[in-house]
């Protein structure tokens, strides 16, 4: 079974390969002096269950290819959803049509050719899971069953979902370099909905893999999603502070993801980043390191290459505090003087070093602030560094939690968050490609009654 | 409007050689004793986008999209399957792999019918065809030159400029067919400006179900740029924000956003049908101040967020979701007004033939009160006067939302003071509109650049209101 596979997965690589030749082919009897171009194709099932019956069955399949062109340094792209020779060949020319009113940009083009990667090792991320409907929707149920046995206030549920995809993508460009390679993904989630009294409350949780033996159980995401629902029933406000705030785990991504938006290429050379010229400074306490594995095997971001076909490799972003790189791909390398990171595509797997302290004891070290376990609404500010967000959470006195609160902001602006970072915790326990544990922010402006 | 769907058979089934005979199949296929409902979801879609920045046209993009989503209803349960591929037999199978969920059984027969006449909200065009790519362009630099030429203070001038026709054809399961085509364009300017070592950035743009020319009309292109270097000037100057519960007035226009987080998503059918809304067991009840009605209304001629018909075929409607204060209605897709016992309004829409359609707003606005927006200003001793927004959110469930002002000035005794840095606001859905104690006679709906999210798919939207006081939103700023 596994060759069997393997030499089929090798044969609709070598498909997509030949796919993105042609339109290389294409491109250069057109004139183009460069060419790029990602095909990929992937297939899947999703099954929504709700009160122990289906809800939606669906089969997903979707193909795409992207191309773009260069004359010189004059830039055309073009997409599609159909793979048909006659339909590539359309977008080659639609590509080169547009390459004829861009203007010259002299960072427009290829990376260099010796950057480009020159193995794509196995990064073990393709886990097929043949899962008939049947079962599939079996697990789905078992999973939102467990959600509402766990609990007699949980009243009502939005249902849980699973979805397995099966994928394959291929880059190449006229450097030469092709490279292709299968990933899947599994993910059940679950999300059930509260009752008593007035209160109602929603939440969810939720698992997700490339292999099928990685996911958590169905029925402990669905224990976990009725413990966080009917966590916040009978939520009120609190009056307007300034307290330490612990952010979740699962929400610390998010400041995770401002963080590596802020040292992103495109932020920076359109000045448009509070983390401008703070290369080699301080940004965080000095226990902070915070680091890429994109080989990691298995892993949710994980990637041999970026998107300009650079090969990838672990690296830290931060070093006891200090900024240590920032994520560029080739185009924004070339707009600040700079070389590529190999993130085209962003960071991968992004992760900080996570502390020693366990939730209870994060809580502890809170010993009188919120605790905010769910973010709404965008208000973060990349140019400034600006927050303020809705949130929801838990007021903490004395190192315990007392009571859910809702309706309520908190705000700050990023810089003073990243150096006021006080701890992170070890309690990454959910399936992100970013790890994080809890973070304890010394001082935030919560806004409510 | 039959010429729409001659227009949706040349573009997309003669080039697949797909015939009446092939949809009756189709649609067949697709039926059993079992089936409640079913329908075939055609689409193509063409997408070009230009994107200026430094001064230089840096990119442009081509998108062509297609393909047909089949869905089979039974009960509460949907089988659904699509295809990019839109030879028969792959359609044929997806209709298999959809019809599954009903279990086995005899296959129906329908012969297709005529399209229902259904008012023309827009014309069958091409935008993209609309304007020479020279002219774009020469547009997108024109903008960039307004912008820089408007303040020395600008030092980044980001516009992109995008055209999509978007052709759909649907077939139901009693033979009906409906086809629209939808013409959709967008332009947003985004400037950073700098003074003092301060930076701050603001956008701002507009769009319509319109050809390139509108743009072109009385400058208005050229008038979405001077509006993004005035609101990033505003932020240059801005202080910080307060923070606690207060009196808010509401500018009119896309502050309307409250209304689409507050009230709109919680009025949609499938989470009151579940009960999974704040809202759901409350039509007749009282959920806002007597004076306030707000409607959902796909009609509105060239609007971003107007139907002709939506993704299910049905004609869109102004839907009044609450009369007076009242609630008095739900916006409803096919499968939810049937399983509730309600008629549907024409909100069942979906991002691509490769989603499934489900009940979703148009353009959601409340109508027009009596009172002059300065009488409102004057009203207030403290309180916030925001103007300009980001997005928002909204939990259904707990009925909680935010959403962020990118714009805003303090009130004191009753005039507009000092501007505060953005922050978000937080209300509780249900009674919001309890607390608005004046509305303005300004009605005003936003320029045409609303996409809003639910379940990953997107849809393009529009809001609206006049200028509003409430008594008390909790804004988070970070001044005590």
């Amino acid at each position: 079974m596994p060759t069997l596979a393997t030499a089929d997965t090798a044969g609709r690589i070598a498909q997509l390969e030949q796919i993105i030749e042609d339109l290389l082919q294409e491109a250069k009897r057109r004139g183009a002096s460069a060419a790029e171009a990602m095909v990929s194709n992937t297939a899947g099932l999703d099954v929504a269950v709700r009160l122990g019956e289906v809800e939606t069955v669906e089969h997903t399949r979707d193909h795409g290819l992207g191309i773009s062109v260069y004359f010189g340094h004059r830039k055309g792209s073009a997409s599609t959803s159909d793979l048909s020779p006659g339909a590539v060949r359309d977008a080659v020319k639609q590509a080169c049509s547009i390459a004829t009113h861009t203007q010259e940009d002299r960072c427009a083009g290829l990376a260099p050719a010796d950057l480009m990667a020159t193995a794509v090792p196995d990064l073990d991320l393709s886990h097929p899971w043949d899962i008939s409907v049947e079962e599939a929707v079996r697990l789905a149920i078992a999973c939102e069953d467990a959600a509402r046995g766990a609990d007699p206030r949980i009243l009502n549920s939005e249902g849980a979902s699973f979805s397995t995809t099966s994928g394959l993508s291929v880059y190449g460009n006229s450097h030469g370099f092709v490279g292709g390679y299968p990933s899947t993904r599994h993910e059940l989630s679950c999300a059930v909905v509260a009752k008593e009294g007035e209160s109602m409350q929603r939440d969810y949780w939720w698992t997700t893999a490339r292999a099928p033996e990685d996911l958590e159980p169905a029925v402990a995401v669905g224990r976990r999603a009725a413990e966080r629902t009917v966590g916040r029933l009978n939520a009120r406000r609190i009056g307007t502070c300034e307290v330490p705030v612990l952010f979740h785990a699962d929400v610390a991504t998010g400041l995770l993801r401002s963080f590596a938006g802020a040292i992103s290429g495109g932020n920076l050379y359109r000045h448009t980043s509070f983390l401008l010229d703070k290369l080699g400074e301080p940004i965080f306490p000095s226990f902070v390191r915070i680091y890429e594995e994109p080989h990691r095997l298995r892993g949710l971001g994980s990637a041999p290459f970026d998107g300009d076909g650079v090969a990838t490799a672990p690296k830290d972003l931060v070093t006891d505090g200090v900024l240590q790189t920032w994520l560029l791909d080739h185009y924004s390398a070339c707009r600040l003087g700079l070389t590529t990171t190999g993130n085209a595509g962003g960071a991968r797997n992004l992760s900080i070093a996570l502390g020693s302290d366990n939730r209870e004891a994060m809580i502890r070290r809170l010993d009188r602030g919120l605790l905010v376990t769910s973010l709404m609404g965008q208000g973060v500010k990349m140019i400034t560094g600006d927050y303020s967000r809705g949130a929801a959470g838990f007021w903490v006195e004395n190192g315990e939690i007392q009571y859910p609160v809702e309706e309520i902001t908190i705000a700050g602006n990023l810089t003073d968050m990243f150096k006021g970072l006080v701890a992170v915790g070890n309690d990454y326990d959910f399936a992100s490609s970013i790890t994080t544990g809890s973070w304890l922010i010394d001082r935030m402006t919560v806004a409510g009654e | 409007m039959s010429d729409t769907l001659a227009i949706a058979r040349s573009q997309i089934l003669a080039p697949v050689g797909l015939d009446d005979g092939h949809l009756e199949r189709l649609v067949g296929a697709l039926h059993s004793p079992a089936i409640d409902a079913a329908d075939v979801y055609f689409q193509s879609s063409r997408l070009q986008s230009w994107v200026l920045e430094d001064g230089i046209i840096r990119d442009g993009t081509f998108n062509i999209e297609q393909g047909a989503g089949l869905r089979a209803i039974a009960g509460e349960k949907t089988g659904f399957a699509y295809s990019d591929e839109l030879g028969f037999p792959a359609l044929t199978q997806a209709a298999e792999a959809a019809r599954a969920i009903a279990g086995a059984g005899s296959e129906g027969s329908v012969r297709t019918g005529t399209m229902p006449a259904v008012a023309r909200l827009y014309q069958p065009l091409n935008p993209i065809e609309s304007l020479d790519d020279s002219d774009k362009i020469a547009l997108l630099q024109r903008v960039d030159e307004e912008a820089r030429r408007a303040d020395p203070r600008v030092k980044q001038v980001i516009a992109n400029l995008v055209a999509v026709q978007d052709t759909i054809l649907v077939i139901a399961d009693d033979g009906r067919m409906s086809a629209d085509v939808r013409p959709l364009i967008r332009l947003s300017v985004s400037v950073v400006v700098e003074a003092d070592g301060r930076r701050e950035q603001a956008s701002s743009g507009g769009g319509a179900r319109r050809d390139l020319s509108y743009f072109l009309e009385g400058d208005r292109a050229l008038g979405f740029a001077r509006e993004a270097v005035r609101q990033a000037l505003v932020s240059l100057e801005a202080g910080p924000a307060p923070a606690g519960t207060m009196t808010v007035v509401l500018g009119a226009g896309w502050p309307g956003v409250l209304l689409h987080e507050a009230v709109g998503h919680g009025l949609e059918g499938d989470f009151n049908r579940k009960g999974t809304s704040a809202f759901a067991g409350r039509i007749g009840e009282r959920v806002a101040a007597p004076g306030v009605t707000v409607v959902d209304d796909g009609t509105l001629p060239e609007r971003r967020g107007s139907l002709s018909v939506d993704d299910e075929g049905t004609p869109t409607s102004c839907t009044t979701l609450i009369e007076d204060g009242v609630l008095s209605g739900y916006m409803q897709d096919r499968l939810n007004a049937r399983l509730m016992g309600m008629s549907a309004t024409g909100n069942g829409r979906r991002e691509s033939y490769a989603h499934l359609p489900m009940p979703r707003m148009t353009n959601t606005y409340m109508l027009a009160g009596d009172k002059d927006p300065e009488e409102i200003i004057a009203s207030v001793d403290n309180g916030l006067f925001a103007v300009n927004f980001g997005g928002g959110q909204v939990d259904i469930t707990s009925g909680k939302f935010t959403f962020s002002a990118s714009e805003a000035y303090l009130i004191e005794n009753g005039k507009v003071g000092r501007p505060v840095k953005g922050a978000t606001l937080v209300g509780n859905g249900p009674d919001v509109l309890t607390r608005v104690s004046m509305i303005g006679n300004d009605l005003r709906l936003d320029d045409g650049i609303g996409t809003c999210g639910k379940d990953g798919q997107s849809v393009p939207v529009g809001v609206g209101q006049p200028t509003l006081r409430v008594d008390g939103l909790t804004v988070g700023g970070t001044a005590g």
